[in-house]
């Protein structure tokens, strides 16, 4: 067993995004397989780490050696073994489909898209590693600035898109930072599990209060909660479809990620839940992202902003969840987080796909999908049952598990919308299926002439497929995850 | 209510800064006035966090003699708490790495529409 694993999870994308600059110098060539092997070294790690908590309950590491509260400590248990194997493993396969996109979209960035594509998975992975709340912060920087940067190389408008999320970012880490600063100056520490033993003692405080309510801010920014969403549909558009397929799919869910951290462990669920009764506000507001992304969603022409508004109501869906407050429907947003992780990589790698030979990512470029990119659709329909939720994909037992801890909670107005929202989603899909099928393009384009088979490069259908059959493989499997994994991440005093 | 005023009158200029700041940020429509916002919103933060930090008739948190004087008690009243100055050591990295990305990419916007004020850029994108 590698005692390193925890800490290798994070340092092997890093060291390896400034070798690739220095080897993108000589060969541009050598990027591509650099960033993979990174990425598989630390998707290695990560499931070592993973299989680690699940053998021996909860690992901490001092790093350089310093006992915590001094010093920062990775903590891992549950609940960030199980994300930072999904970020891992999104990453990685993103990696091995970034390439010929890539060269197209980006022929001569390579060497910089690669290094700053390895700066992201460094902050995604952590942000949900780390115990440290000022660590958090500087990690959530990190992920980021790499963001921006990775956002802004995409098509026209990508640029302004980056712009507004960058102040809307900065705005959103400053209110983090503001919400450590606050808790520092009552308690004195910044350690995670040093914090949740001496916050119940000041729970009644107002500067306790109002850190938290910074804290909230701040990570609602950064995971896109409605009314907060705005930035998020123009930068995911507008960027590259690689960036879009790696950042959409996994910024959003490690601010779920940091949400249920904050609201669980940093603060008690007797803070949350009882006392300030933020759960029962978020359960609205998660209800009025699932309706208001829905309504978006179908109001949309461009498929990719089309999915941009899908994650607004799927980041409804996790927070609806926690904000229920129930075992029952916290499990379903964890193991949601996981699902929705996996649906919105795949959607973007479809959308990447279809944009890589038609140059577009319109729902009108879907046209004839069916004939001229066979795989593309089998992959397309595999993820757009999943997201509509039909069994045996995975989708299906997430929404279960939610809708389930709503009827227990008695909070009808989420099980509504989240009914609602499958109707919306089965009427979104069927809109691009329909285009797919190619019915009536001789009506719309007066053209006669039968679409030629054209299909995506291997390199692209691999990693689709990988994600497709993993979609499916998780919803037959789904009690060994709850079994193993996600019975042991329920925050503790629900 | 003067004096609560007067009495902690830097965390007043700490909210009147990162107020101001805000503003910037969200109502003027030139970018480069909104990244000057942002800069003033994140300095706010760094005379907060020092704020927080400062004890009355406190000193540098460097103890003297230290070395072959024995281990003697160290009164920390006496001294000002190092730690929100080291952190916002960090945070001031991540404030000047944020306006490093955010003016790279004003440049960007500048070079494909000519021109930094928000209207015109999204007149042109029509």
């Amino acid at each position: 067993m590698i005692p390193q694993s925890p800490v290798l999870v994070v340092v092997i994308p890093l060291i390896f995004s400034f070798l690739n600059l220095l080897f993108g110098w000589f060969r541009r060539g050598l990027c591509y397989p650099i960033t993979l092997v990174a990425l598989a070294l630390s998707f290695l790690a990560s499931l070592h780490t993973l299989n680690t908590v699940i053998t021996t309950g909860t690992i901490h590491y001092y790093l350089g050696g310093w006992n915590p509260p001094w010093g920062i400590e990775y903590v891992v248990d549950h609940l960030n073994a199980f994300v930072l194997a999904i970020i891992s493993f999104v990453s990685l396969v993103v990696g091995v489909y970034s390439r010929r996109s890539v060269e197209q979209e980006l022929p001569d960035k390579t060497v910089f898209f690669y290094t700053v594509f390895l700066l992201q998975v460094t902050g995604l992975l952590g942000i949900v590693i780390t115990g440290d709340v000022f660590n958090l912060y500087v990690f959530l920087e990190i992920a980021s600035l790499a963001g921006y940067a990775l956002i802004t190389i995409g098509e026209d408008g990508a640029a302004l898109a980056s712009f507004r999320y960058v102040i809307m970012g900065t705005i959103g880490a400053c209110f983090y930072l503001l919400g450590v600063g606050y808790l520092y100056m009552a308690t004195g520490s910044l350690n995670m599990t040093d914090l949740a033993q001496l916050l119940p003692n000041l729970y009644g405080s107002k500067v306790i209060l109002v850190g938290f309510a910074f804290f909230m801010l701040g990570v609602a920014i950064k995971m896109a909660l409605f009314p907060l969403h705005v930035w998020l549909p123009d930068a995911y558009t507008y960027a590259p479809s690689t960036v879009s397929a790696l950042l959409a799919p996994l910024m959003t869910k490690v601010g779920a990620y940091v949400m249920i951290r904050i609201l669980f462990t940093v603060f008690g669920p007797e803070f949350s839940i009882e006392i300030f009764h933020v759960t029962d506000i978020l359960a609205w507001f998660g209800t009025f992202a699932i309706l208001f992304g829905g309504i978006m969603a179908l109001s949309q022409t461009d498929f990719k902003r089309m999915v941009c508004y899908i994650i607004v109501a799927e980041i409804g869906y996790i927070v609806g969840g926690i904000g229920v407050a129930n075992p029952t429907a916290i499990k379903g947003a964890i193991f949601h987080i996981l699902n929705d992780a996996f649906m919105t990589a795949c959607l973007f790698v479809v959308a990447g796909m279809v944009m890589y030979k038609t140059k577009g990512h319109n729902i009108s470029d879907f046209r004839g999908v069916f004939r001229k990119m066979p795989f593309t659709a089998t992959i397309f329909m595999v993820v757009a049952l999943a997201v509509i939720g039909v069994p045996p994909t995975c989708g299906f037992f997430s929404k279960w598990y939610l809708l389930l801890g709503g009827i227990e909670a008695k909070h009808w107005g989420f099980v509504i919308a989240l009914l609602l929202s499958t109707l919306i989603n089965a009427a979104l899909f069927f809109r691009v299926i329909d285009k797919g099928l190619y019915l009536h393009a001789s009506e719309h384009t007066g053209l006669h002439s039968e679409p030629r088979y054209d299909e995506a490069p291997l390199s692209m259908l691999i990693p689709g497929f990988i994600i497709a059959i993993a979609i499916i493989l998780i919803g037959i499997f789904n009690q060994a995850i709850f079994r193993n994994i996600i019975e042991f991440a329920v925050p503790s005093g629900l | 209510m003067f004096d609560f005023i007067l009495s902690k009158y830097n965390y007043w200029i700490y909210i009147i800064l990162m107020m101001i700041g805000f503003y910037a940020m969200i109502g003027k429509r030139n970018l480069v006035k909104k990244i000057i916002g942002m800069n003033l919103f994140q300095t706010a933060i760094i005379l907060f966090f020092v704020s927080t930090a400062a004890k009355r008739g406190g000193t540098l948190p460097i103890i003297e003699h230290a070395h072959g004087h024995g281990a003697h008690a160290i009164e920390a009243t006496a001294y000002i708490n190092p730690l929100p100055h080291v952190l916002m050591l960090t945070a001031i990295v991540v404030m000047v790495s944020t306006l490093g990305v955010a003016l790279a990419i004003v440049i960007a916007i500048y070079k494909r529409h000519n021109t930094l004020e928000e209207d015109e850029i999204l007149r042109q994108q029509k």
